[in-house]
Order: structure tokens, then C-alpha cells, then sequence
């Protein structure tokens, strides 16, 4: 060996020296994507505590996560780190994107609404990052939308549709009065279940859109006991995403019948009563931080940092290429607090989870409800599967 | 002959009445102690028939239990009231409390018995107490929701394992310091040593799996997998494990699979799936071994095994969500 090879060779050993990652601890930061002041996280809309409603901003879910991180970095010496962003707009967050990932940031986790969200993630297509959808349930990001590096870990529509819809089998309430508001996100909620109806056999007794209005000359629109009469039905449906009209709609209704979706039973990824499988000590972590309880976004949040972990830990923190497929592939065993073993599904990057069936403060059951088989997957059951994705990266 | 004799299984028998007719305390009754969680209880059955003796109150959510050091009591672990219930065998009642901690679920006694280290769930720590004053002496931070604890044969190594880090941490005795984190499978429950301490079995509830650590590198060097016909790999979730005194034996229950497995510690190899109640952790044997308690924590019952023929003998309702057996034999 020449002397010169010798020098190289010892170059190399320093490098790979300072390379390894015991002795001393890196910093591996994950960002937080927000929107200022968004309309979601009004104080106004979240009082009554309506049950499809956050209860909080979810970015204290990613924080009990970071806290839960520590001993687990330690093992390949990594202090995980959060940076939170908060920008006006998707222009606003896209330019930190580029910015932070100029500095060697890898994993953002955005909480803003669908649109927001889309144009993040189209934008910055084909980048060596990974985006983690938290608080957006719109079908379409998983669909038409979906992108290579954008990942859900929060429920979507169609998922929290079909576990509504397993439920109402299991009980044989199968004649439905389904009612739509009249926003935007109301038509996607009252769509995806429809969809759902259909896919386990549910009857659509009617459907009927409903309006927050006294007005008179919409009575028939806004008053729940002409709502409710005239039709034969189980149970009612309310597609409501913001909740106001959701939240006085039980007792009101002509027929003694159950209210589900926005208020009485909904389907949600989290609810701060489920106390099995350690939940009862993560939704005590949550409350010690944030002084609130715990709801399907911080759970969501929370669920996105501990799959970054889990990735960095198992895979002893390789290069990006390696850890953003370990993250999504089969081989991963995420642990949700919820009983199951979840991971990513390969086609849109959906987490695929169980997900909990709760009125004001009791779970009463957990979808896939028992007796609803998949080929591969009892939780394939809810929301998209291989043959029903539209997505192509 | 006196009651706790007649309560005696038939091989402890003829050791129990040379104790009876000696005219000492009531130690080696027979007894299989049966703690639920939900009825804030313990049950007590008479080891040869398995019926209802006594129902003891306890505090809230009562949960692990151990013998103490000198075998007249049995501390039971109330997790909803921080603290350790002392049943006095002999009166079949808790005498007093020993407060352990935030949430306490699982504990061992020191080497020289002076001491209780309980993993306290909600606070992440192992908290050390001198049984003598009563008091915690130390908190160990670790992991969080530490649950399965166990010493080494020589009581120098403490082992816990944390639900949420996905690790086993290694505790030194002396200075009551983590020396080691050993990254195992995901959600990790509970340990089993082998005799001289030199492998730990951690299972994994979630991975589905038993990790192997090497008692001397403190590292991962094997993995035990299980495959009960019928199951799928997510409902194999593996809580519960013991070994026998001997080390050639390891049973583990497999929690949503409903089964027991027996596994050849020296050949990582499963030998049988027996079948067993809903959702058993909770597993226990005798002293001669050749019967092995599982609590199914979902049907609220306890499957009695012959571990000769593998086939359940009995199963015996107990309280609601039981979670762990103790015999006094």
C-alpha cells in the first residue's frame, strides 16, 4: 500500500467516524406546516366541542410525539426536533419549503385544508421530502390528487363513510334518511357515504339538504321536524362539517331514530375516551401539554412524527432514499395506540388504521367492525382499496 | 388436618401438611390468586378444585402480583391507587399499602428482598422502594409506559421494557442507571431469563414476535416468530411470557390469537399452539410445573394446562378482565 493510498484510507475512516452516529447526537428536524389564522381552528367554532370539530390545534399531538422520541434517538443518537412554520398562504409555505429543504429538512408535516395541500404537494413533486397530510379527510388528495410523497396519516371520507356504514350493517339499521348542508365540504361528507351506502347495502331513504335558516320561505329546508317526517327510516345521517346544524339535531327528529356522522355517533382516528391499548396514558400526555383533550388531528400529528421515528430507529437513520421507502413500505409496524399493526397502503399512501365509532364520551365500537373480511387486510375494508384507487403516482 | 391443607394440590400436598402439623403460618396453601382489573379484586381458588375461596378487596385496578420474599404475603399492585396491596396469606386480607409510583403496573423484589422496583406507567420511571420505610428511594426515568420488569439471577441487571420506545433498558442495581438500550420489537410487554441470565426474552406485542437479547453485548441476537394456524400476522400479538426453571421451555400467549405457544428456548423453535380463552397475558406455572394458569383477559376466565400433554384440563371463570395468577405452592 503506498503511503498515499494509506492517507486516503485513513481519510476515509475519519469521514465515516464523524459520520457515525454514536457519541454524539444529531438533530433531525421535522417541520410543521400551518396557515395563520386558519378558519378550523376558530375558538369560536371549536366552544361547543362539536364532534367532528377539533379540539385544538393538532400541532400539540407532533410535540407529545417528539417528547416520546427521546430514548428511541438516543439508540442511533438523534434528537428529534420540531420547527413549526406559520405562513399567510400555499405560496407563503411553499417558499419556506424550499427554503428549509435548502437546509436539509426532509419531513413536513402539513395541517391546512385540501387545497392548500394539493398545491404543496404539486409543487414540490419529485423533491427528495416527504409531506404528511394531518388534518385534510378530502377523498380526492387520495385519489386524482395523490402524489408519490404525500402521505395521510389522518382518515379519510370514504374511510370514516365506510366504518358509518359497517356499523349500521351490524345493528340492521339499513334504511337511511341521509341530510346535506349546504358547503362544500358538506356535499364531499354526504358523497363519500352514499358511496359507502352503496358498497355495504345500505337504502338511502332520502336524501334532503338542510340550510341554518328560520327563513320562512325555506322552512322545509331549515326546520328538523319537516326534515325528518314523511320518510321510513333507521337511523339519520348528517352531513355537516362544520357542525352547528349537526349539534341540535338529535331529540328533534319526528321519528325516535339514531343521529349519526357529524353528531351522535361519528367516525373519527381518535377520541380522548378510547383508554385501550396505552391510550388512556398518550391521551394524559396530551392533556399534560396542551391542557385540552386529545382528537383525531392531534392524533394524526402525532401518528405522522412516530412513523418518521419509527423509520429513522429501524432503519439506524440511512440516507433518505432508503428511509422514505422503509417509511411506506409493508415492512414497517406502526404503532397507532389502536390495537393494530398499521402501515401506508402502497397504492395511495393512505395509513391504513382502525377507526373508533364515538358519541359525546364513550368509543362504542372499532371498525372494521367483526364479520368484515378482506382478502389481505380486514382494515382494507374502510376506504379505499388496490381496485378502487384512482391514484397514480 | 387444617384448611389450607385440604385446599393443596396433590403434588404439594405432602410438603404442605409436614408445614401444617408444625403448626406454621399459612404458607404453601395451594392457593392460585387471580387479580381483575375491573372488579378491583382478588380471587382466590383452592388449588385442587380451582372454586371460589375467597373474593379479597383490593384498590383500584389491581394488577401484577408476587409472593413477598418470605412467602406469607402476596403484594398485589392496585395501578388506579399508585400503590402495592399486602395480602396477608394466612388472614386472606390486605394488611396495609405501600405506595409505588404513578400507575404502577409491574414490579420484582430486589435480590435481598429489601427492595420493590415497579415500572409506573404514566410517568415513565421505575421507582425503587425500601420495603422496610415504606418509601420510594429513587425514580429511574425511562422509556415511556415502561411495563415488563425483571432482575438477573445474580440481582445486579434490572430489565424493562418500554411500550412506546420499542426498547428494553438495562439498569444497574448499584446506581439505579440505565446502562444499556436495546432497540427490540414494537410494543414490547414483557421478559423471561433464561437461568443465568444470559438471554432475555422481550415480546412484542405489536411485531408480533419475541426478541432474543444477548445478556452480555446487550444487543438483539435472535428473533422468535409465530404462525397459529388459522391467524393472520396482525392478530398475533404476544404479551405474556415464562420460562421453566430449567430454561428449556418458554410459553408465551399470543393475545388476539387465543393461543399459548411452547417454544424449545435452545432451538428458537415453536413446538405446539395450544388453545385458550380470548385474549390470554396473563401465564403462570407451578412449582412442579406440569401446570400452566392463563388468564384471558376477554372472556374472564383461566385455562388450566397439562404442560405434559399440551391440552387444557379446566377452565375456570374468574373476575372481570383478569390479569395475572399467582399459586402459593
Amino acid at each position: 500500500m503506498t503511503r498515499h493510498k494509506i492517507i486516503r484510507h485513513l481519510l476515509a475512516l475519519i469521514v465515516l467516524a464523524l459520520a457515525a452516529p454514536s457519541g454524539w447526537a444529531a438533530t433531525l428536524k421535522i417541520a410543521y406546516l400551518e396557515i395563520e389564522n386558519d378558519a378550523r381552528y376558530d375558538e369560536a367554532r371549536m366552544y361547543f366541542g362539536n364532534l367532528m370539530q377539533p379540539l385544538g390545534q393538532p400541532f400539540s399531538g407532533a410535540e407529545v410525539a417528539v417528547r416520546e422520541s427521546a430514548f428511541a434517538g438516543k439508540t442511533v443518537g438523534i434528537d428529534f426536533a420540531l420547527q413549526r412554520v406559520k405562513r399567510a398562504d400555499s405560496k407563503g409555505l411553499l417558499e419556506s419549503v424550499m427554503k428549509l429543504h435548502k437546509e436539509g429538512v426532509r419531513f413536513f408535516l402539513i395541517d391546512a385544508t385540501a387545497p392548500v395541500v394539493a398545491e404543496v404537494a404539486k409543487a414540490t413533486r419529485g423533491k427528495d421530502l416527504l409531506l404528511f397530510n394531518v388534518s385534510a379527510p378530502d377523498d380526492e388528495l387520495r385519489q386524482e390528487q395523490c402524489q408519490a410523497h404525500l402521505l395521510h396519516t389522518l382518515p379519510n371520507y370514504a374511510m370514516t363513510g365506510d366504518a358509518i356504514a359497517q356499523f349500521l350493517v351490524s345493528k340492521k339499521w339499513q334504511s337511511i334518511l341521509l341530510l346535506e348542508g349546504p358547503l362544500g365540504e358538506d356535499k364531499l361528507l354526504s358523497g363519500a357515504f352514499v358511496r359507502s351506502a352503496k358498497r355495504f347495502g345500505l337504502k338511502i331513504a332520502d336524501k334532503r339538504p338542510f340550510v341554518l335558516s328560520n327563513d320562512p320561505r325555506q322552512r322545509d329546508q331549515g326546520n328538523v321536524a319537516l326534515l325528518s317526517t314523511g320518510a321510513e327510516y333507521d337511523a339519520v345521517f348528517v352531513a355537516d362539517s362544520e357542525g352547528e346544524f349537526a349539534r341540535s339535531l338529535p331529540y328533534r327528529t319526528v321519528r325516535a331514530r339514531p343521529v349519526l356522522g357529524s353528531e351522535g355517533l361519528v367516525a373519527t382516528a381518535w377520541h380522548w375516551s378510547w383508554d385501550r391499548y396505552g391510550a388512556s396514558q398518550l391521551n394524559g400526555r396530551l392533556e399534560k401539554l396542551a391542557a385540552r383533550r386529545m382528537a383525531g388531528p392531534d392524533w394524526a400529528a402525532w401518528m405522522a412524527v412516530k412513523a418518521i421515528v419509527e423509520a429513522v430507529v429501524r432503519t439506524n437513520n440511512a440516507g433518505f432514499p432508503k428511509l422514505a421507502s422503509y417509511l411506506k413500505s409493508e415492512e414497517i409496524t406502526l404503532d397507532g395506540f389502536k390495537g393494530n399493526r398499521l402501515g401506508f397502503r402502497s397504492w395511495d399512501n393512505q395509513l391504513r388504521q382502525p377507526i373508533l365509532l364515538a358519541t359525546h364520551n364513550a368509543v362504542i365500537e372499532q371498525a372494521p367492525i367483526a364479520g368484515f373480511l378482506h382478502q389481505a387486510n380486514n382494515m382494507d375494508t374502510l376506504g379505499f382499496d388496490k381496485r378502487d384507487s384512482r391514484c397514480a403516482f | 388436618m387444617t384448611r389450607s391443607c385440604l385446599a393443596a394440590p396433590l403434588l404439594a400436598a405432602s410438603i404442605c401438611c409436614a408445614v401444617c402439623a408444625g403448626g406454621a403460618l399459612a404458607k404453601d396453601t395451594g392457593y392460585v390468586f387471580v387479580s381483575s382489573e375491573n372488579d378491583n379484586a382478588v380471587t382466590v381458588l383452592d388449588g385442587k378444585k380451582f372454586s371460589v375461596v375467597k373474593v379479597i378487596s383490593t384498590g383500584k385496578r389491581p394488577r401484577d402480583m408476587r409472593l413477598s420474599p418470605d412467602g406469607k404475603s402476596l403484594y398485589v399492585m392496585t395501578s388506579d391507587k399508585n400503590q402495592a396491596d399486602v395480602i396477608d396469606i394466612a388472614q386472606l386480607k390486605v394488611t396495609h399499602s405501600i405506595l409505588a409510583g404513578k400507575d404502577p403496573e409491574r414490579f420484582v423484589f430486589s435480590a435481598d428482598g429489601k427492595r420493590m422496583y415497579a415500572t409506573n406507567e404514566d410517568d415513565a420511571h421505575v421507582s425503587v422502594v425500601d420495603l422496610a420505610s415504606r418509601k420510594i428511594v429513587a425514580n429511574i426515568p425511562v422509556g415511556e409506559e415502561p411495563e415488563g420488569i425483571r432482575l438477573s439471577p445474580d440481582g445486579k441487571r434490572l430489565y424493562v421494557a418500554s411500550e412506546v420506545a420499542n426498547m428494553t433498558h438495562v439498569i444497574d442495581t448499584q446506581t439505579n442507571k440505565v446502562i444499556a438500550n436495546v432497540m427490540v420489537g414494537n410494543r414490547p410487554r414483557r421478559l423471561a431469563l433464561n437461568p443465568d441470565g444470559s438471554e432475555i426474552w422481550v415480546t412484542n406485542e405489536l411485531g408480533g414476535s419475541v426478541s432474543i437479547i444477548d445478556g452480555t453485548k446487550n444487543t438483539v441476537k435472535a428473533t422468535v416468530e409465530f404462525q397459529p394456524k388459522g391467524f393472520r400476522k396482525e392478530e398475533v400479538t404476544p404479551v405474556g411470557i415464562i420460562m421453566t426453571r430449567d430454561g428449556k421451555t418458554a410459553y408465551v400467549t399470543l393475545g388476539h390469537a387465543n393461543h399459548v405457544a411452547v417454544v424449545d428456548v435452545a432451538g428458537r423453535k415453536v413446538l405446539d399452539y395450544i388453545l385458550v380463552g380470548q385474549r390470554p397475558w396473563g401465564i403462570t406455572l407451578n412449582r412442579a410445573e406440569n401446570r400452566l394458569f392463563v388468564v384471558n383477559g376477554r372472556s374472564d376466565d383461566m385455562s388450566i394446562i397439562d404442560t405434559a400433554t399440551r391440552k387444557v384440563l379446566q377452565s375456570v371463570p374468574v373476575g372481570r378482565v383478569p390479569y395475572g395468577a399467582v399459586i402459593d405452592d
